[in-house]
């Protein structure tokens, strides 16, 4: 906590220094006018992706083992979701003028571009943080409804009084409440796809070699879900461990968990695989000048490693000793993490490096300042993390008692209650 | 277990209509307040080192705007008259006017008079009086009825909106190039209406596109591109 708080600092300092100085201060120049901001917002914006895909898709597909995990995933969400939204904040030349994204009656009597992709990200990343943000809220309430009767302390009996919003556990309560955690559910499931279609379009739009490629949305998807279970073992891995909740998060959670991943890491091979086949099929001279850059490049190291590091070792995963060995699969998760990251930094920086002209190539070169930011957003996102552990329950207990053998509704009994 | 009163379900319904009101007013007040003469300044007279009087020297004494803002033509910048503008009548009228110390002063010591700029524009807008004029614009379509201000107070608010409200559609406000510098020059109405190259018009509409035809404006597409103004 300690650590996570210096880091905190630091990247406040950073961001302060960023706003006084501007972009300056980090290393991107044309032609490399996308650094590591973008790669960063990219990469943490795919990670909140497996916490709504665990929270709504799952709920939607009654896989009840979800349960016990559902609830810090949707907290990695938000917490993933506020970080990636930092990024394209700091990326403007002058970041308070931010609300110039946004269509509103301006002096300017101008609009925002509407056919901008950088637009529709707006849009899809407030509506990813809003449904987030109701959905996990909306889990809380039986919990905060027993933290209230639980507590003894005045004061937090009238905060998570307020919060619970006079839950009082009657069937009606509940009958309402399962109906409209589906339709959140329901809301939810279109924005794991979309969320990350939108980011691809970034990219996908722009006519630059590497980034203007129809497969791009669902390797994104799919890469974000990827990452995002990484993310998810990453910290399910220490949190079962050090609480000592190894009963309720358990082996199967990981394993699954585990295979996902491996399915995951296919479709983003697959992804990987048809990139570099167009560069060849489609013919084009730059397309095929950056398949060879990318090789051959003076970032080529990063391309390998890439490969390495999402296609080869996470195959591992195809043994079940691996799978159930909660230190391995650690560090296969956080090999995902940094593979994913570079991803990213293959996509955005190897391709603006050297796209056209030879005249116009160039080298990016993150200073202090990008590392920095990037460090910093780890440090915040792991303070959000220990401060939600400490103060909300990280597992859901209500949805918890559901999975106990007492709430098992007999079959008997069910068949009278449809009769009647 | 409640520990609020059932009372409580009102306050918080009642909090989420307040809420939603409470925000749609205060962007409502940040709107408004930004469009307001707090912001734009529009209609303030700002104080200047001698009270100099638009309404007196053009609408009483009727010279030209020209004779004093001699750039205006031909330049982007109209410009403000040297000492010695004044001094051409001054030194012959009012010659010991209390009230236009300061402008012998000037003359005398040849420093220039520092007048407050009222019409400013953000530097990073490129503006070109010449075009306007040379187009049919007139000045007090922008600068207001200048002819009836003993101070000078910006007119309009000089943000983007008014700007690009006339470049969105100028023939709605362009006149014939002999009209532009008169300060009472109406547009045309049925009962008043107004000559060019030996037609009648009676109606702004069919003489702005007659106009934008005559002085070849570039087109709406062009003069709306973000490089026209801001290069």
């Amino acid at each position: 906590m300690f650590i996570c708080f210096v880091i905190l600092q630091w990247f406040l300092l950073a961001v302060c220094w960023l706003f006084y100085k501007g972009v300056g201060v980090w290393g991107v120049n044309i032609p490399v006018g996308w650094g590591f901001a973008i790669v960063n917002f990219v990469w943490w914006i795919g990670i909140g992706h497996a916490g709504t895909l665990i929270s709504a898709i799952l709920l939607l597909l009654r896989q009840q083992w979800r349960n016990s995990i559902n609830r810090f995933a949707e907290a990695m969400t938000l917490f993933a979701v506020a970080c990636a939204g930092m990024f394209p904040i700091f990326h403007l030349g002058r970041p308070w003028l931010f609300y110039w994204l946004f269509p509103y009656p301006n002096t300017m009597t101008y609009w925002p571009n509407f056919r901008s992709p950088l637009v529709w990200d707006v849009f899809a990343v407030t509506t990813y943080l809003t449904i987030s943000l109701v959905f996990w809220f909306v889990g809380l309430i039986p919990d905060l409804a027993s933290m209230r009767d639980q507590t003894s302390n005045k004061a937090l009996k009238f905060v998570f009084g307020a919060m619970a919003m006079g839950w009082r556990n009657s069937v009606r309560h509940w009958n309402r409440y399962e109906t409209a955690y589906l339709l959140l559910g329901g809301l939810a499931t279109p924005l794991v796809l979309s969320v990350h279609t939108v980011v691809s379009f970034d990219f996908s739009v722009g006519i630059v070699p590497g980034w203007h490629t129809t497969i791009f949305p669902p390797y994104f998807v799919a890469g974000a879900i990827y990452s995002g279970f990484a993310m998810v073992l990453v910290l399910a891995i220490p949190i079962r461990k050090f609480y000592g909740i190894e009963d309720l998060i358990t082996m199967r959670h990981i394993e699954n968990s585990a295979m996902v991943m491996l399915a995951t890491g296919w479709i983003v091979c697959y992804g990987y695989a048809f990139e570099a086949f167009m560069n060849w099929y489609g013919g084009d001279p730059y397309e095929s000048f950056l398949r060879w850059n990318r090789l051959h490049g003076p970032y080529a190291w990063s391309y390998y490693t890439l490969l390495f590091t999402n296609l080869v070792v996470p195959q591992v995963l195809w043994f079940k000793t691996v799978r159930t060995n909660p230190l391995l699969l650690f560090f296969v998760s956080l090999d995902v993490l940094v593979g994913m990251w570079l991803e990213r930094f293959v996509i955005v920086i190897v391709s603006l490096s050297r796209d056209f002209l030879n005249s116009s190539f160039g080298q990016y070169y993150p200073t202090q300042w990008d590392w920095a930011i990037f460090i910093g957003t780890l440090g915040f996102f792991s303070a959000c993390m220990f401060l939600f552990l400490r103060l909300l329950p990280a597992v859901s207990i209500s949805e918890l008692k559901t999975l106990l053998p007492e709430a098992e509704v007999k079959v008997a009994h069910a068949e009278e209650v449809h009769d009647l | 277990m409640q520990i609020f009163h059932r009372s409580a379900n009102v306050i918080s319904r009642a909090s989420i209509y307040t809420g939603i009101f409470t925000a749609a007013f205060a962007l409502w007040a940040c709107i408004q307040i930004q469009r307001s003469p707090y912001v734009t300044y529009a209609g303030i007279a700002r104080p200047q080192p001698a009270p100099f009087s638009h309404e007196h020297h053009v609408a009483g004494l009727g010279i030209d705007c020209r004779y004093c803002h001699t750039s205006v033509e031909t330049s982007s910048f109209a410009g403000i008259p040297p000492t010695k503008t004044c001094m051409n009548c001054h030194s012959q009228i009012w010659t010991n006017a209390p009230m236009l110390e300061p402008v012998r002063e000037s003359f005398r010591s040849g420093k220039s008079l520092v007048w407050n700029r009222v019409n400013d524009l953000p530097d990073f807008v490129y503006f070109d009086h010449s075009i306007h004029i040379n187009k049919g614009v007139g000045c007090n379509t922008c600068h207001g009825p200048v002819d009836r201000m003993p101070l000078m107070y910006n007119y309009a608010s000089l943000q983007m909106e008014w700007c690009i409200e006339c470049h969105r559609a100028p023939e709605k406000n362009l006149r014939p190039r002999e009209q532009v510098f008169n300060m009472r020059y109406q547009q045309p109405t049925k009962d008043l209406p107004v000559a060019d190259d030996g037609n009648s018009y009676t109606d702004q509409l069919s003489l702005g596109k007659h106009l934008v035809d005559k002085y070849h404006l570039r087109s709406v597409m062009d003069i709306t591109s973000c490089s026209t103004c801001h290069r």
